[in-house]
């Protein structure tokens, strides 16, 4: 674990500089420790790091230091809750995914072989970020990576599902963006009104299924 | 309740209180006001919270008319609303504000006594602007309500002002103060070599700067959290400032961060203004906090400095 400061009211904990589910358990526990503590004003958890922004009229860099030291000490234990399974629904390719064929041909396999492969996998919500609850997705086939787009596109619809790298996203709302859509949810990922407001939060456990299979509530 | 009409909403007019705290985690930024010192004063000055929701004008005001008899604040950039700065002001029942394009910096606050009153969406009234959290910028024909979160009694004597509506103390001198940023190590001061320009396309987001390239480190980096005021350097090495409706985790290395002391002259710079970078240590990051805290104080509970 490194500490370092980031400005003068945050510090920055990093468990490494590698993407694994061990950081990624470091990182959850870490940010569920830290929620709530007076004086904290935001957590920025990411792939193996967790930005802790503090008001400096009421704490110092050593006080946040030493909190952050006693909750990450002892073994990782197993989660007393299970993690929340979120199935989301997708409708792939044509205008809902622009990308699905470049992605295809990148991967050397058909459409259907990209779809198939895609909602074959389970996904891990490393954390939530960016820009407005969206979503970085570990557990992407490594056969289906490919880098993002040369230059962002200006638009990418809402609820746009999307391969960047070896990771996997969700567009929560229209914004731009370089990652390779390959279809759409109509989910909403971000409710302001709903409590919480994101859909998907750090540490779920996520299935893509072609739209109109969805498992149906018994 | 009483009420405000907006005759004219200037170029871009938010409700604005000190920010959304606590949503980071869900890529929600704090939003909040440009210059947070200049709302917290002008609240101060009314006799409200400091936190209580307010008007933050940008680069040209908008004209309001008060229905009924009110106490006003205005404070950060004088926009030529031929009334002073930094003090609290009593209007009569139909009064009309009318601000225009500024004479000094970027922003201008409006503070009611009783605040403004509108629906707090995730704990705050701010408007973010990029997303529509909290709502929309303000447009002509608009009706506020007066709310009334009044705590204390007014201030009305006229502090002593500066040049353009600023504060003695708080020079408007381009100059940033920041301290290290995580990778501060992965630069070799570049950024403090030259003077950099604020460009057109800078917005609450970010604050866009033209100026000597600086090189980007070798080898890449994974997205990690950022802080408001974050210097980051992108591919083309033009240094982005991260402002307040900033994305919360980002990719690109950040050789530095703008000091909390210095956040509310982010706020009031203008696109075409020149600023430098100044690195300062965190002990003396924190003493400039300190000593402007005791600046407000002084303006809030003296009326002088």
């Amino acid at each position: 674990m490194i500490i370092r400061p980031a400005s003068d009211r945050s510090l920055l904990i990093s468990f490494g500089e590698e993407i694994s589910l061990e950081a990624h358990a470091q990182v959850t526990r870490l940010t569920r420790a830290l929620a709530g503590i007076r004086g904290i004003l935001n957590l920025h958890p990411a792939f193996t790091s967790v930005l802790v922004d503090f008001e400096p009229r009421l704490r110092t860099h050593a006080e946040i230091e030493a909190l952050v030291r006693e909750r990450s000490e002892g073994p990782l234990e197993p989660d007393a809750v299970p993690p929340r399974v979120v199935e989301i629904p997708v409708r792939y390719g044509g205008e809902c995914g622009p990308d699905l064929e470049d992605v295809a041909r990148h991967a050397g396999l058909s459409p259907g072989g990209v779809v198939e492969r895609f909602c074959a996998a389970d996904y891990v919500v490393y954390f939530v970020g960016f820009a407005t609850c969206f979503p970085y997705l570990g557990g992407l086939p490594a056969e289906l990576a490919m880098p993002r787009l040369p230059a962002p596109r200006a638009h990418v619809a809402e609820g746009s599902v999307a391969i960047g790298g070896s990771q996997a996203g969700i567009y929560p709302l229209a914004s731009p963006g370089g990652w390779r859509i390959i279809g759409r949810t109509e989910l909403r990922l971000f409710d302001p009104r709903a409590e919480p407001p994101a859909l998907l939060r750090m540490d779920d456990r996520v299935r893509f299924v072609p739209a109109g299979q969805e498992a149906r509530p018994n | 309740m009483n009420r405000i009409r907006v005759l004219s909403a200037g170029l871009q007019t938010t409700v604005q209180d000190l920010g959304r705290f606590g949503w980071a985690h869900f890529g929600v930024s704090a939003s909040g006001a440009a210059d947070p010192l200049a709302l917290r004063a002008a609240n101060l000055l009314v006799g409200n919270a400091e936190n209580a929701a307010a008007l933050e004008m940008t680069l040209v005001g908008g004209a309001f008319e008060f229905e009924s008899a009110t106490t006003i604040a205005l404070a950060g950039s004088d926009f030529g609303a031929g009334v002073p700065l930094w003090t609290a002001l009593d209007l009569p029942a139909g009064a009309v504000l009318r601000c225009g394009p500024t004479r000094s910096g970027a922003r201008c606050y409006l503070a009611v006594r009783g605040g403004i009153a509108v629906d707090r969406v995730m704990g705050s009234a701010s408007v973010h602007v990029m997303t529509g959290i909290g709502g929309r910028p303000l447009r002509t024909g608009d009706v506020l309500l007066i709310g009334d979160a009044a705590v204390r009694g007014a201030l009305r004597a006229a502090p002593l002002i500066g040049e353009g509506g600023a504060a003695p103390d708080l020079p408007r001198d381009g100059l940033l103060r920041v301290t290290e940023g995580p990778q501060a190590g992965r630069f070799s001061g570049e950024l403090y070599g030259g003077a950099y320009t604020v460009a057109e396309q800078s917005n609450r987001m970010g604050l866009r700067l033209r100026g000597p390239a600086i090189p980007s480190p070798p080898g890449g980096m994974l997205t990690e959290g950022v802080a408001l005021g974050a210097v980051q350097i992108p591919p083309d090495g033009q240094p982005i400032i991260l402002f307040v409706e900033h994305q919360t985790t980002g990719g690109y290395p950040k050789p530095a961060n703008v000091i909390s002391a210095d956040f509310w002259k982010l706020g009031q710079l203008r696109p075409r203004d020149e600023l430098r970078f100044q690195l300062v240590t965190l002990d003396d990051a924190l003493k400039l906090l300190q000593t402007q805290e005791q600046w407000l104080f002084h303006l809030v509970h003296f009326g002088k400095l």
